[in-house]
């Protein structure tokens, strides 16, 4: 099978854009990406959003987007999975290009959470657990990962400030991303010290929701125009999975099976192992999701993916650099063009554009979007053309 | 308005009733008709005692909307005696603190208002420490 490739990206700032629209933001990042791909011209558009109908009142964004991405006639359709929307549409990019039947594909991701506020929000986001038996008691998205992070807690001796790590090596990693929302590193008294949101999960232990698009121009390499993207990243394994909607419903509540079958699944296909990979995008909407996914994918055994922050493991020199472009905590966490936003970061550390945040060497990502604590998960393995 | 959502799910909002598998004895809750464990169809009704204890808790300070009125609330995760887990809040704890495995017991409370002050009101399962038996 011929090599699909990222060849082209395009990312808007991640914040609180009062001024811009879903759509504007949407097409910011569709007019980098295809000028960065040298003037590709897509014959599908893959959208990832995650809540559009509720935050916006605006469903249908496949047809929205193209008419005013000025792409009106192509194929586009909006892919939705919660927060791993991104990675779902990043998902369904490379099987049109990888089927033969679509030569070039553009995959956007966008979300415009400031179309609402506070309690709207709150409902908004809690529409992704079960309406029937979760969000009807009053389940917020955040409650959910406190009530794992409590138990995960309990169950593995993790200190007060266990997490910390997490939130220090994201901030860090953020201050010279030039699209983050917070670029600005923050001590472990500032951890220690923030608000209490959903005991035990403090502020810092979970990702601002803001708005952002990013997006992704997919073709075969042969297709590369001659003035086109000289650095061209290959899709090495792209892998999803599903598990129970609702927590209560799992057998093992700490283990995200989603995560270890999607990685497992994009590595055999890539043909590498674990120790190949050189940095790791985790979905960081909160640590304790970070935490279960380094365990899940292998980085660490089940109980101990916690230490791997306290312990400097995750940090850009360490042994598996994670949010290095500062995760969802630092960059902020736009719905479902996170996924989307994972990809473009990890094909600028491929390329070597990272700057102070270059991982050295990098030759293979693993980027890892989630839906829900896990109820969906989609990995790739982007890999660097030698 | 969403009577019909409510309404179809009484008995197991008033009685916690889900299912038992025929064919291995699990026990199923919320009701699926096909049992997770064999994957056989499960369709036989089975109340549950509703006894169980604590898995995992937490307290919601910044509720959804229809919950904000009642925030500060706490959420956990029941363990049922019979083996399923469900989410549900606790209730009636006055000042006493919650742990990890603490006995609890299913009572009918108010859950929310829906909608405006013309919105049907939603009764539901919610969990209380368990009463000492006399």
């Amino acid at each position: 099978m011929t090599d699909v490739v990222i060849a082209g990206i395009g990312q808007t700032p991640v914040g609180e854009h009062w001024e811009i629209s879903l759509r504007d933001l949407a097409v910011d990042a569709i007019r980098d990406a295809l000028k960065d791909s040298g003037g590709l011209k897509p014959q599908a558009l893959f959208v990832g959003n995650m809540l559009a109908p509720n935050l916006s009142n605006q469903a249908h964004l496949g047809a929205l987007i193209a008419d005013f991405a000025g792409l009106t006639g192509i194929e586009a359709i909006t892919l939705e999975a919660s927060g791993a929307s991104g990675g779902a549409a990043l998902r369904q990019g490379y099987l049109s290009i990888a089927s033969g039947m679509v030569d070039v594909a553009l995959v956007i991701g966008v979300e415009k959470f400031t179309d609402k506020i506070g309690s709207d929000v709150e409902e908004a986001t809690a529409t992704e657990s079960d309406a029937d038996f979760e969000s009807i008691h009053g389940m917020t998205i955040g409650a959910q990962a406190a009530l794992l992070m409590k138990r995960y807690m309990h169950e593995n001796n993790v200190p007060e400030n266990g997490f910390a790590g997490f939130a220090l090596t994201a901030h860090a990693n953020g201050v010279a991303n030039k699209n983050a929302a917070f670029r600005k590193a923050i001590k472990a008294e500032t951890y220690a010290k923030s608000e209490m949101v959903s005991d035990p999960l403090k502020i810092f232990d979970m990702a601002p929701h803001l708005d952002g698009a990013a997006a992704l121009v997919l073709t075969r390499r042969e297709l590369i125009p001659a003035n086109g993207q000289s650095q061209p990243v290959k899709i090495a394994g792209s892998a999803a999975s599903s598990d129970t909607l609702a927590l209560h419903d799992r057998k093992d509540m700490l283990f995200f099976d989603t995560a270890q079958i999607s990685a497992g699944k994009a590595m055999k296909q890539a043909g590498i192992v674990l120790n190949q990979i050189n940095f790791f995008e985790y979905h960081d909407i909160f640590n304790i999701y970070a935490a279960l996914q380094l365990e899940a994918v292998g980085f660490a055994i089940k109980g101990k993916g916690w230490k791997l922050a306290e312990d400097g493991s995750i940090g850009l020199s360490g042994r598996i650099p994670c949010a290095t472009m500062g995760g969802m905590k630092a960059r902020g966490f736009a719905g479902g063009a996170s996924g989307v936003y994972q990809a473009v970061e990890a094909v600028i550390q491929l390329r070597g554009q990272a700057g102070a945040n270059q991982i050295a060497d990098a030759t293979y990502g693993l980027i890892q979007s989630l839906g829900g604590p896990a109820s969906t998960a989609v990995s790739h393995i982007l890999q660097k053309l030698g | 308005m969403e009577i019909p959502r409510h309404w179809r799910l009484k008995k197991q909002r008033y009685g916690l009733v889900g299912e038992v598998c025929p064919h291995c004895d699990h026990k199923i809750f919320p009701p699926r008709d096909v049992c997770p464990n064999c994957g056989d169809e499960a369709k036989e009704q089975f109340a549950f005692s509703g006894k169980g204890e604590v898995y995992s808790y937490t307290t919601v300070y910044e509720a959804p909307a229809g919950f904000d009125a009642n925030a500060p609330y706490t959420v956990a995760i029941v363990k049922l005696e019979e083996g399923p887990m469900l989410t549900a809040q606790l209730t009636d704890l006055n000042e006493q603190p919650i742990s990890i495995g603490m006995p609890v017991e299913m009572v009918t409370r108010k859950m929310r208002n829906d909608g405006d002050e013309r919105g049907v009101i939603v009764y539901g399962y919610k969990f209380r420490p368990r009463m000492a038996v006399a």
